[in-house]
């Protein structure tokens, strides 16, 4: 019986490297080929990061999802940190809070088919992130 | 996991073994930004083969530990990034400019080579 789901708590660097690879694991037992699956990895990687850097601690869940027919991943990142003031603003390029390059999450939508991010100052920050086999 | 680091004639090989905390990817820029002192040495190859991930930060700490190589007088060559990856960096907006990257560790001691020669020719020059 493959495993379909996959939760990561987010504490420290060592729990990013964690994250990645059993998401990975995932994806590849999902039927994703290489490509898709280090997409996914590099996606989980930077929501795992900033977890760490606005957060400074939360949770990555990555689980199998199904609907209309298609099948994919979706990686969840959810903290109880400060929040987005400005979701429209955090998903330009550039644009950065943190000592970081500024290309997180626009970044990591790129590498994922669906992206949502739910967030409000104080009230934490969950972003969802989807993969459709093709 | 602290990565090996090889001598090579006056090189230095970090040949990466395994997925790198953030830690351990600190170290690996303050290693060899040591090493490069101590042995004189005048490049530096990174190879990074096995890496199935180059996120932001191990992006940023790649082109850190070129930048800070060069101002102590060598040339840093990455090696070894895969094609997958090199499709996710690009996806990411990872760029690696001003980095050298080769193929692989073969053609990155030709590259350090193809330096040592020119370094030679213009001191017998």
């Amino acid at each position: 019986m493959p495993v379909d789901d996959v939760s990561v708590t987010i504490r420290g660097d060592a729990d990013v490297v964690a994250a990645r690879s059993m998401g990975r694991s995932l994806a590849e037992d999902s039927g994703f080929g290489m490509t898709d699956v280090t997409m996914i990895a590099t996606a989980i990687s930077e929501l795992a990061r900033n977890i760490l850097k606005y957060a400074h601690e939360g949770e990555i869940v990555v689980e199998t999802v199904q609907r209309n027919s298609r099948s994919g991943v979706s990686v969840v990142a959810r903290d109880d940190g400060p929040g987005i003031a400005d979701v429209g603003l955090a998903m330009q390029d550039g644009f950065s809070t943190a000592d970081s390059l500024g290309l997180g999450l626009p970044g990591t939508r790129r590498l994922m088919d669906e992206f949502e991010i739910v967030s409000s100052p104080g009230a934490g920050t969950i972003v969802t992130a989807i993969k459709w086999l093709r | 996991m602290p990565v090996p680091i090889l001598k090579q004639g006056d090189c230095r090989i970090a040949s990466i073994q395994s997925a790198l905390t953030d830690a351990d990817m600190l170290d690996l820029r303050d290693e060899l930004s040591d090493r490069v002192g101590r042995f004189r040495s005048k490049g530096v190859i990174i190879d990074v083969t096995v890496l199935d991930v180059l996120d932001s930060f191990a992006s940023r700490t790649l082109r850190t530990i070129s930048q800070m190589v060069r101002l102590r007088g060598a040339e840093t060559v990455i090696v070894g990034i895969q094609p997958e990856v090199a499709f996710s960096m690009v996806q990411l907006g990872l760029s690696l400019d001003g980095v050298t990257t080769v193929l692989d560790l073969e053609e990155g001691l030709v590259h350090l080579e193809r330096s040592r020669r020119a370094r030679a020719a213009r001191a017998g020059g």
